[in-house]
């Protein structure tokens, strides 16, 4: 069975050549199934109610977790369920950030997403931190060269995405995590582009803190994880107040639940969670090596058309070492966003803009890229197809 | 229809625009980015009261926003304040699918059902908006 035939949406619209899956992925039916039998025969709030359907709510809520857990080998408690990346990563900029002092540094790099930006300029300006940034490569990878400059002994946190939402390169994680440690620093990863293509063993990373979102790995938009050591969650003090994360409040005093649940106030998105929890099982079931055979397979014939296309610039690693399917390109001077209406003229769904990383765009002089991400229900068809519409943009746009 | 969009007479404005880059002195002038695609415009004006006597435009942006600033650079000088908000209640009423006074305008009409892309050509006459403070 083609991997393409268990996504309901690619099957009911067979001309539709789907290569945005690094905005939002597509939804397999299993996940489909799972969510839509919760709502229809569970339903119910969780960690309240003592009748047997909110009993069946909470057993499915956590028995996600358990599934997030187990997919990504970290213990449950580790696992805390949040409404995506940004969340995840606002998290740890109040709750971990309230902790530091004036002067003290955070290190991000030119390429990340804004959400691994614009936290931390808030929390710099809130205490008085620095912040500052390491460079990127003419390749489009974070420029690891600089991290014995960059670092110093009141750097605090590195905050680095595992690969990058534009150029698709692949940081080199134990290089940085063995920088970071020298100097007492911890490190947040943004793994939102790094987990819809395979299994990961977050732990073994030996990161502090490592986010993601669940609609880029096949589940429900609205849900997502950080992942935080547990002694390192333990020592935090809670981000948002309200329901579910506390043991006892008086109106002097509250006294605060252990991790996970000290860091989810209120009612979470449980469908979601359920949904995301049978996306990892759903991706659990997939013969990942010959899947990442695939992909770099298709980035590589993406890559070689898109080198014979007159006038386009491909920002990122041409190479297939230490990248992802995740391919930027600029066509001369015409804007992305042309580029990609024309494309949709031929069936092709592809990001045009500057992919909330304004400041990797002013780096490379760009005002956006046009965007291809290759996904595990990615065709050479899809790939064909954008080459196709490219031709055309060149032709009415040129 | 995307290929609706890119008619001759759209392209035409984007590429043939006159007073593109930058108007050296000017009396107002203001920059405006489209946070979600980043287009970037800038227009600068010459004024004598509150009449346009002269202007430029700097679009960095898609073929739309080019058009506008071209249809900007053809039509606004000689316009007060209260041509200028004309102008662009006009640019409001071809977005809605009316017709618009300005035959120029009716270029837009192709931008009608993708909304996307209504702030792509709203963001140059914005920008002369608040050059001319209309």
């Amino acid at each position: 069975m083609r991997i393409r035939d268990q996504f309901p949406l690619l099957v009911s619209d067979p001309g539709l050549h789907y290569l945005d899956s690094g905005a939002s992925s597509q939804i397999p039916a299993s996940v489909l199934d799972t969510v839509h039998l919760f709502e229809t025969t569970q339903r119910a709030n969780v960690h309240r109610g003592v009748y047997r359907l909110a009993e069946a709510a909470t057993a499915a809520y956590e028995g996600a977790r358990d599934e997030i857990a187990r997919f990504f080998s970290a213990a449950r408690d580790e696992i805390v369920l949040t409404s995506g990346t940004t969340a995840a990563i606002n998290l740890v900029a109040h709750s971990f950030g309230n902790g530091l002092a004036a002067g003290d540094e955070i290190v991000i790099s030119e390429l990340e997403h804004h959400s691994n930006i614009v936290p931390w300029q808030m929390l710099r300006d809130r205490r008085g931190l620095v912040l500052k940034v390491l460079p990127v490569t003419e390749d489009g990878r974070i420029d690891l060269s600089a991290l014995d400059r960059v670092l110093t002994k009141r750097t605090r946190l590195v905050a680095l995405a595992h690969c990058s939402n534009v150029t698709g390169a692949v940081v080199d994680l134990a290089r940085v995590v063995a920088a970071a440690k020298s100097c007492g620093a911890a490190v947040l990863v943004d793994g939102a582009q790094r987990v819809p293509h395979g299994p990961l063993d977050i732990p073994a990373l030996g990161v502090d803190f490592y986010a993601f979102s669940g609609h880029k790995m096949y589940a429900p938009h609205g849900i997502g994880v950080l992942w935080g050591g547990a002694e390192r969650l333990q020592a935090m003090p809670p981000f948002l107040g309200g329901g579910d994360m506390i043991r006892r409040v008086t109106l002097e005093t509250t006294e605060y639940a252990p991790p996970p649940a000290r860091f989810e106030a209120g009612t979470p998105n449980i469908s979601g969670a359920i949904g995301l929890g049978a996306a990892c099982r759903w991706m659990t079931g997939l013969d990942w090596p010959a899947i990442a055979q695939e992909e770099l397979r298709l980035t590589g014939r993406l890559l070689d058309g898109l080198a014979r296309v007159s006038g386009v610039r491909v920002l990122g690693p041409l190479g297939l070492q230490q990248r992802i399917g995740v391919v930027s390109f600029a066509m001369g001077d015409t804007h992305p966003h042309d580029v990609a209406q024309i494309l949709d003229r031929h069936g092709v769904a592809c990001r045009g803009g500057h992919h909330c990383a304004q400041p990797l765009m002013d780096r490379f002089d760009l005002m956006g890229t046009t965007r291809a991400t290759i996904a595990p229900y990615t065709e050479a068809a899809d790939i064909d197809a954008l080459l196709v519409g490219l031709d055309e943009a060149r032709r009415v746009l040129g | 229809m995307s290929d609706e969009l890119y008619q001759e007479a759209l392209l035409k404005l984007a590429k043939e625009a006159p007073r593109k880059g930058r108007l050296e002195p000017n009396d107002a002038s203001v920059r405006l980015d489209n946070p979600l695609c980043g287009d970037r415009v800038r227009i600068d004006l010459r004024l004598e009261g509150e009449r346009i006597t002269d202007l430029a435009h700097e679009v960095r942006g898609c073929v739309l926003c080019q058009a506008a600033g071209g249809i900007i650079a053809l039509r606004a000088i000689g316009f007060d304040r209260a041509g200028v908000a004309r102008l662009c209640e006009d640019v409001d009423r071809v977005l809605a699918g009316g017709t618009p006074e300005l035959e120029e305008l009716a270029a837009f009409r192709p931008v009608v059902p993708h909304k996307s892309r209504h702030d792509c050509v709203r963001l140059p006459f914005q920008a002369l908006r608040q050059a001319a403070k209309a």
